[in-house]
Order: C-alpha cells, then structure tokens, then sequence
C-alpha cells in the first residue's frame, strides 16, 4: 500500500537516518508479494529483500498487516460489488457511463499490463489492437458486409484475430530489442490509422468508410436476447455495464492464474534481464510473442462490446492520446501489478472525467494540493507554515493587484458556483480580461518554478513553495479551467513524466531491486 | 498517371520538394541521431522541441513588426527569427534533459522512453493550451514584398524561387557547421568517445553530463532551425509535433541512428521517397508506403545505412 511517507524524500530534507526510513516505506508492496518466497529466476537475498526491513508498528501498522492478509479475490469481489451497485445508487446515465468508461480503460490497461508490465517490451501499437478488434467486430456484424454472426461466435473470433494481429506484429521483436520494437509498433500504429482511415477507397472498395465510419453496429445478443443500449427511458442501459465487469473478471482471474504459472515467471524473468533469461533456456521469442499476442487479445476483446455499445466505429476514436492515456493508468498503478493498473485506470478515468466539469475540476485541485501537503508535511509546523503562508500570501497579492488597476481583481470564477468558487474568487486573483502575454508568462513562470522546487531544499523549498502554490492557483483558475481539452492531456503528461521520476514502481507496482 | 510518359518538369519540380522536405527532416534526424547516439535514448520528445520552434520563430516575428512590415531588413528578420528559435529550443533541450532524462539514466531503459512520451504529450498540449490549436502562417509570401517567390532562378520550366533556395542553403549550412564542431573540436571528440563508450570516456576524464547537455543542445537547436524553415513553407500547429518527430526519426533509423552523416542521409532519402510517392503514386498512401518501407527496413537492416551492427557484450 502507498503510504504519505512516501512524498517525505521528494519535498523536505530528511534529517539524518530518514532516507532509509521513507526508502523502506516505499517497499511495503514487496514485502507483501515477498511472502510467497522467492519466485524462479530472482535472488533470494533481492526477493527477501521486503523481509528484511523494520516493519511499522502501532494502529498504521496492525492495519497494514490485515490488510496484507487480504486474499486477492476478495479484494477482486469487492471492487466488483462496488461498481455493480454504482446503477443502483445512481439512477443517472452519466455516472453509468462513466463506470462503462472506467471499465473499458480497465481492461485495456489489464492488456497492456501484459506487455509492459510483465514483458517488459514497450508495445506503442497498442491501441491499433483494440482499433483492430472494433473493427472486426464490426465489419463481422453490421449492414457493411450484411453478415451477422451471433455475439458468441463473433467475441471468441475477435479475440484470436487480435492474437493473431498482435504475433504478427510481435514477429520483429524476435530481432529487435528495446527502442527499436518500441518504433516498430508504433509505425504499425500509423499504419493502422493510414488504413482505416483511407479505407472508404482499398482498390475501389470501401470497407472501413474511412472517416465516415461503420455505422449501425449491432448489439450483442445472447442466445436471442438482445441487449439495448439504452432503456425506454432514453437512460444508459445497465446491461453493458454488467457485460464488460463480465469481461473484466474472466480476463482479471485468467490473467492472474497465468502470471503465477510458468509462463508468468518467465515472462518475468525476461522482463528482469532477457539475456540471463535466454542463458537459462527460456524461449526468450516465444514468450516475446506470446505477451503480444495476449496483450493484443484483451484489448480486441475489449473492442467488441465498446463498439457493441457504441453502435459505431471511426478511425478518430484511435489514436495516439488514446494511447498514452492507458500508458499513464498502467505506470501509475504500477506496471506489473494487476491490482495496480486496475486502481490506475479507475484514478486516470475518473480525473479525466472531473476535469470536464470546472467546477468538479476546480474542487479536484484544491483537495489535491491540500492532500499533497499534509502527506509532505505531516502534522508538523512546516505544514501550517506553508499553508497560512500561502493563504496570507494570496490575501496580500490580491489586495496589492486590487490597488494598482480594478480590472485586475474583477474578473468572475467560473459560470456558477458553489462555495469553493465564491473561496477560490476573493482569494485568487481573476483579471476582468487576461492579456495575450499574461497566460504564457504565467503558465511558463510556474513550470520554471515546479522544476526549481525540485532542486533546492530546506527553507528555501518552503520559501518558495509558497508563491509556486499562489501561483499555481492562478494559472489553474485563470488559464487551466478555461480550457479542460488541453488541460487533461497536460496533466497526464506531467503525470507520466513525474511518475517515473519520483515513483517508477507505481502506486502498487513492486518495487526493483537492483544488484550490481 | 501514365508512368511511361516521363516528363522531365514534373521529375525536377518533385526532386526540388524532396530536397526542401529533406533537409529539413535531415536536421531533425540530427537531433535523434546526436542524444541516441550518447544516451541510447530515443527521444521521443524532439518533435515537440520542433514545434516549440516553429512558435517561437512566429512570436518573434510577431515582435518585429509581422511579414508584411517588419522593423528589420528581410534578411536579417530571417536570421533573427532563426536564432531566437535555437536558442529558446536550446535552453528548452537543457530543461528537459535535465528534468525529464536526467534522473532517469541508470533505470532500466524503458523508463526514460515512457518519460520521454509524457514530456512530448505535456509540450504539445501546452502550447495548444497557451496558443490555441489553430494553423500559424508566417505568411512567408508578404516578407519584403513577395521577393522571396519571385526571385530565384528556373531549371527548364521548372521555377526554384528563392524561399527554396534560402531553406536547402541553411539546411546546409548548418550541418556543416554542426560536421565541423562534432569532427574539430574538442567538445566533438568528447562526444564522439562518450558515443563510443560511456564509461571508457568517463574514465579519461570527460566531462558526462556536460557531453550529453551539450548534445542535448545541439539537437534541440537544430529542430529549432527546423522549426522555422519547415513553417516559412507550411504553416504550423501545436499538434504538428508528432507526425514530423515521426519522419525525422524514420530519417534517423533509415540512415543508421547514432550516425551523424547517416541522419543527413536519411533525411534527404525520406524527403525524395515521400516526394515521388506523392507525386508518383498516390498522396493518399503515401506515408503508408513509408512507414511500410520503414518496418521492412527495420527488420532486415535495423542498423540502417550507416549504422554499425550493435554487437552485445556480456
């Protein structure tokens, strides 16, 4: 488990003796994966390695230890139950939706999970494989073509065509290694794109309708039944929901029984360092292909009942932002751990979505901030210090603004409100009118600050923490709100970045341990 | 098209766009091929670094009074837009080197590559943030009153105004400049021995970091220049980062990246086949068969044309 102990070496200087303390807290994971005793293919000492450190004591720690004990299944029902009764409490098509969303993000994360996070291979085609099973679950049941297979025939077709798709593709890493496969795949991924959407024209054919789409895609149908999208109320229909947690458990438990067979081990030996793999007999091209090929398989799988429950099918709903989305689930629930890039896809799908919604998304980065620092700071005075500086600051920088020119403080947060919002107005400073310089100057000021807290320490850290969260508050109320598009994709970009800077394991992934 | 009916005009005027196009994407090779070439790093990014470019070179000729009235002499407004995009890339290079890579060096190589996507996401949207998503003219027809279409010279019918000229010349140049820093100078050995092995040089008391600070530099300032050439015939757009990044790497691997002469190649090579496939075949397909040609290419000789074959010590 993630603990806010984690945040302690990235912002204050650790007095002496800390840093192996916070390095420890950021091991629990794999104490708690230690305990099945080291796996084939690692060093006992490294493997033992979560076993060897002082464990906390007290309430946190008690607590940390039932939890450990938790079986996985457990874990599995619960977030399962959890999501199931979300349409019973919720009687809004929205939040249906979005669960639908979250549970797509899911299993494609689950997919890439395979490659990434257990292969170790960097697979940048791997949306192409969920565009690829879309596509043939469309072209296998719509009026394109006028065929019309049952959905059970159709789903299992997909998935093997994804798997055959994701060897193939796989096939040049048997001579490639590293950056070179990345690039490999990523031009398959241009070239999927090219296809689909050029093909309203492969030799006078039309078989995708490039950008106009497939259309009118059926249902799924079980046995004659077929499932609505929506109900006579117009309302979201729960039962997609219910396939894809069907989906999502299958694909959950038979991924988790394949990584502790063989295959798993080996595929994390490879990960570890395919040369010894290859030295210690693994079929290092065989297991290689085989993560292709099954990551590509979950993603076609999870094509089929997106496109079910679209109806529709377009090039555009496949591209590259797509891709580095289910990237940024994976690496920060940690790659590697199926429960890690399950718990980031619900995080990413789930702040992607407030960030729509100014409001939502404003409340979002106070509560972020606020958490932020008291997992930084504890209940220490640093942490009061910080916060009454930064709120006398922006007290001062606002009635300063105030005195200079009017216009600079009049300006309106937002349409409506709420509380925050009327908070967020008599503190932030909100020009009646932004310049055109005012925005970049702001927005590049706080990424020069946010890099230069990285670098100093101390006091000085705090010193300017102060003006950087001001700051920060202005560029988010000022700059960021207006424009939700561009602001989703900034922050799973800094996301990605930070992560594997400051927490390349993740937020449950497990930690490496390097010998030299 | 009838291809048997060759005609020689539409041949030169398809080479000329394949040597503007080319020496452009050359000098974006360049900068993957100098950071593989130390970091083994594929920078994934330096598309995005491209862009930044290309804006700055637009905002700075904002300043100076637009295109159609500049407050400087043409040549000079061009010379200046130039520099201010290299530097401003140069010193986003050493941002990102030192922010984004840096940490990262002694992880396990997948880990400075996810990075790498995350910074060439977090360029692009902020600049969509901050400038909007719209197409940016530098509107290269109205600077000094057309002189840079008009003038020029003709290769039988074909017309090669002196905007073309102005490109495929600083193209050139540049790389020369950049052949005679990393061959002559002391810097250059040091990154050439870095190149050759990283710890070897430490050891002969290189200075490591400042080596790959200054490729980082170098490259960054180079798709800079890029930036503005490219968007004196094209308008720019912040999302413009990610297609060429692409064809300037495909430049770099096809000539064996890591190598110098090898990324000016590929450069020039990618210009020409996308020119005559435009121009022969079909626009439609014509980065397909590209990147087609780029997967083949990559499975029977990954180590490019210039490039030696990577043999794995243990």
């Amino acid at each position: 488990m993630s603990t806010p102990g984690d945040w302690d070496d990235s912002l204050t200087t650790p007095p002496e003796g800390a840093v192996e303390a916070s390095a420890a807290a950021g091991d629990d994971t794999a104490a708690a994966a230690g305990d099945a005793g080291p796996a084939v293919g690692q060093d006992e000492w490294v493997a033992r390695h979560g076993e060897r450190r002082s464990r906390r004591t007290g309430l946190l720690g008690t607590l940390e230890a039932r939890v450990a004990v938790v079986p996985w299944w457990a874990w599995l029902t619960l977030f399962v139950a959890l999501i199931c009764l979300l349409p019973v409490g919720f009687e809004s098509g929205y939040i249906r939706r979005v669960a639908f969303d979250t549970v797509v993000f899911m299993l494609l994360a689950l997919g890439l999970n395979i490659v990434v996070g257990w292969g170790g291979l960097l697979d940048l085609g791997f949306i192409a494989f969920y565009g690829v099973g879309a596509y043939t679950y469309a072209l296998l049941s719509s009026d394109q073509y006028d065929i019309h297979l049952p959905t059970l025939v159709v789903i299992p077709v997909v998935a093997i065509v994804g798997g055959i798709v994701g060897w193939l593709v796989g096939l040049p890493s048997r001579r490639l290694t590293g950056d070179y496969l990345a690039i490999v795949t990523l031009f398959f991924f241009q070239v999927f794109l090219t296809v689909s959407n050029n093909g309203d024209d492969i030799g006078g054919e039309s078989v995708t309708n490039g950008p106009n789409g497939i259309l009118d895609v059926d249902e799924f149908s079980f046995f004659g039944w077929d499932l609505p999208r929506s109900t006579s109320e117009g309302l979201f229909s729960v039962s997609y929901l219910y396939v894809a947690l069907v989906f999502f458990v299958v694909v959950y438990v038979a991924l988790r029984l394949l990584n502790e067979s063989r295959t798993g081990r080996a595929w994390r030996s490879l990960r570890e360092d395919p040369l010894a793999a290859e030295l210690m007999g693994m079929p290092v091209n065989r297991l290689k292909l085989m993560a292709f090929s099954f990551g590509a398989a979950v993603a076609a799988l999870t094509g089929t009942f997106s496109t079910a429950l679209n109806g529709s099918v377009f090039p555009q709903n496949f591209e590259f932002p797509l891709l580095i989305t289910v990237y940024t689930m994976v690496i920060l629930g940690g790659a590697g751990s199926q429960a890690g890039v399950v718990l980031g896809a619900v995080i990413v799908s789930v702040l992607l979505e407030a960030l729509r919604d100014a409001n939502d998304a404003r409340g979002l980065f106070y509560v972020v901030i606020v958490l932020a620092l008291v997992a930084a700071f504890r209940a220490s005075p640093k942490l009061a210090i910080v916060l009454g500086g930064t709120i006398v600051f922006g007290i001062v920088a606002r009635l300063v603004a105030g005195g200079i020119d009017d216009a600079w403080t009049v300006g309106r947060v937002g349409d409506e409100g709420g509380r925050l919002a009327e908070w967020a107005a008599e503190w932030v400073i909100v020009p009646a009118r932004l310049d055109g310089w005012v925005p970049p100057t702001a927005y590049i000021g706080l990424v020069a600050l946010v890099l230069c807290l990285t670098l100093v320490r101390g006091w000085l850290r705090i010193g300017l923490l102060v003006p950087t969260l001001y700051l920060a508050a202005f560029v988010w109320e000022n700059v960021l709100l207006t424009q939700p598009e561009s602001t989703r994709y900034i922050v799973i970009g800094a996301l990605l970045v930070a992560m594997m800077v400051a927490r390349p394991e993740g937020l449950l992934g497990e930690k490496r341990v390097e010998i030299v | 098209m009838n291809l048997l009916a060759f005609d020689v005009d539409i041949f030169t005027q398809l080479t000329l766009n394949g040597l503007t196009l080319g020496s452009v994407y050359a000098l974006i090779a360049l900068g993957y091929s100098l950071v593989y070439g130390i970091l083994k790093l594929l920078n994934f990014a330096h598309g995005d670094v491209f862009m930044v470019g290309s804006f700055i070179g637009f905002g700075v000729l904002q300043l100076l009074g637009g295109s159609v009235d500049p407050v400087v002499p043409l040549w000079l407004l061009l010379v200046l837009i130039t520099a201010a995009a290299m530097g401003g890339c140069a010193m986003l290079g050493i941002a990102i080197e030192r922010f984004a890579y840096r940490p990262l060096r002694d992880a396990p190589r997948i880990a400075p590559l996810i990075s790498a996507l995350g910074v060439s996401f977090f360029l692009a949207y902020s600049m969509q943030l901050l400038f909007g998503a719209e197409q940016r003219d530098y509107d290269a027809f109205s600077m000094g009153e057309g002189v840079l279409f008009f003038e020029g010279f003709s290769i039988g019918n074909v017309r090669v105004p002196l905007l073309r000229i102005v490109i495929i010349v600083s193209a050139f140049v540049l790389m020369a400049l950049l052949w005679a820093l990393v061959t002559r100078t002391r810097t250059g050995k040091a990154m050439q021995a870095t190149s050759h092995d990283r710890e070897a040089a430490a050891m002969m008391g290189i200075d490591i970091d400042r080596v790959i600070v200054f490729a980082f530099v170098l490259g960054s300032a180079l798709a800079g220049a890029a930036g503005v050439l490219f968007a004196l015939r094209a308008p720019t757009f912040a999302a413009i980062g990610f297609l060429v990044g692409l064809k300037g790497f495909t430049a770099a691997v096809i000539g064996g990246i890591g190598s110098i002469p090898g990324a000016m190649a590929g450069g020039l090579i990618l210009g020409f086949a996308e020119a005559y496939t435009q121009g022969y075949v079909s626009t439609k397909w014509s980065d397909l068969l590209v990147f087609v040609l780029l997967i083949a290419f990559m499975l029977f000789r990954p180590q490019g044309l210039f490039g030696k074959a990577d043999i794995k010590k243990v």
